[in-house]
């Protein structure tokens, strides 16, 4: 792992070149700012969703007697309510609660996985790899359950991209949207977590000298969560 | 290397005080995930403002952990922290610009 202080010869600033300013080595420094472009990204979807919901009507009744309709934007809690297995229970954000959970624990076995690598402990790498991948594997498929649950719809007649059961029809856009593009970033992370613990079980890391791999796919990995708390707030929350 | 041979590696024991730490991070991001739950579920949508500005808090406490401990920049050298927080600049001022124009677009309409 490259140092965090950066020395240089005398009479030489650290940006005459020869030295990483940053600390940081290239790969690294490229993966931040992929993850600030991405950040970019995720940040216009979602201050889109606030354009497009300050826009509309707020319901103003009471909660009690909220029902769904185009006239406003609904109140999440009464969409997401669902539990798998418990059908016509109500149990508001327990499901995507449940989601948060999978998700942060897998942030957890990832950074644990990344400490292993920096003691170039191999059967630990592999042991972290493997519940970050199973994590992931579980957020995926809350998702998938969550996501066929929306468009089936309790009772009404569901919500695709021509109609919406649960208030304007913007409203499921920006759903499928934005925990879609969230979705398919989990995916791709858990594939690239999966290349990681296949070249660590090769020995390809141990071979190379380092684990820097694993620190690169997790700063991945942790950007996927810190997403995940911002849409989980913002579309489940507020 | 001179001649094939098994790569012969020397593995670090674990360091207990920082993966304690890396549980306690993850503990106290559980605890405030435990109590955005609380807030959803006890106070009434009639204080909305107050509901959403204890959220916006709470996640940006839960984005402080996740980028500094888990992404390690807290201890990464300034140039870079300051590389990537700076521009964040941009997000607060498109979403200032879009919620503001949001809410004019909402008292000009109609339906």
């Amino acid at each position: 792992m490259a140092s965090t202080t950066v020395a240089t010869a005398p009479g030489r600033s650290a940006w005459d070149g020869g030295v990483s300013p940053m600390g940081v080595s290239y790969g690294k420094l490229m993966m931040w700012f992929f993850l600030l472009s991405d950040a970019f990204t995720f940040s216009a979807l979602l201050i889109t969703y606030g354009l497009v919901r300050s826009a509309h009507k707020a319901y103003s009744g009471a909660v009690e007697a909220f029902t769904f309709s185009p006239e406003y934007w609904p109140i999440p809690e009464k969409v997401y309510e669902a539990i798998p297995f418990f059908h016509g229970l109500q149990a508001p954000l327990v499901f995507v609660g449940l989601m948060t959970f999978i998700l942060i624990m897998s942030s957890v076995t990832m950074v644990l996985a990344v400490e292993a690598g920096h003691r170039m402990d191999r059967v630990a790498v592999e042991k972290w790899m493997l519940w970050t991948i199973l994590g992931g594997i579980a957020f995926l498929s809350c998702q998938a359950w969550e996501w066929s649950h929306f468009i089936h719809g309790s009772g009404g007649i569901g919500a695709n991209l021509h109609a919406n059961e649960y208030g304007p029809q913007s409203f499921a856009g920006f759903f499928f949207f934005i925990t879609g593009f969230h979705g398919f970033h989990v995916f791709s992370g858990v594939c690239l977590n999966f290349l990681i613990y296949y070249n660590t079980v090769m020995g390809v890391y141990d071979r190379r000298g380092h684990y820097e791999m694993v620190e690169k796919v997790g700063l991945y990995w942790h950007f996927v969560d810190l997403v995940w708390v911002f849409v989980f707030t913002f579309f489940y929350l507020v | 290397m001179a001649h094939s041979q098994e790569t012969v590696v020397t593995v670090i024991p674990p360091d207990k005080a920082k993966i304690k730490k890396l549980w306690m991070t993850a503990l106290i991001m559980l605890v405030v995930t435990i109590l955005e739950f609380i807030v959803a579920f006890t106070i009434p949508h009639e204080y909305k403002d107050l509901r959403v500005w204890i959220f916006i808090t709470m996640t940006i406490v839960k984005a402080g952990y996740i980028v500094g401990e888990f992404m390690h920049l807290r201890y990464e050298v300034k140039v870079l922290f300051w590389s990537i927080l700076i521009p964040m600049i941009f997000v607060i001022w498109m979403l200032v610009a879009f919620i503001y124009e949001g809410l004019a677009i909402s008292s000009v309409r109609l339906f």
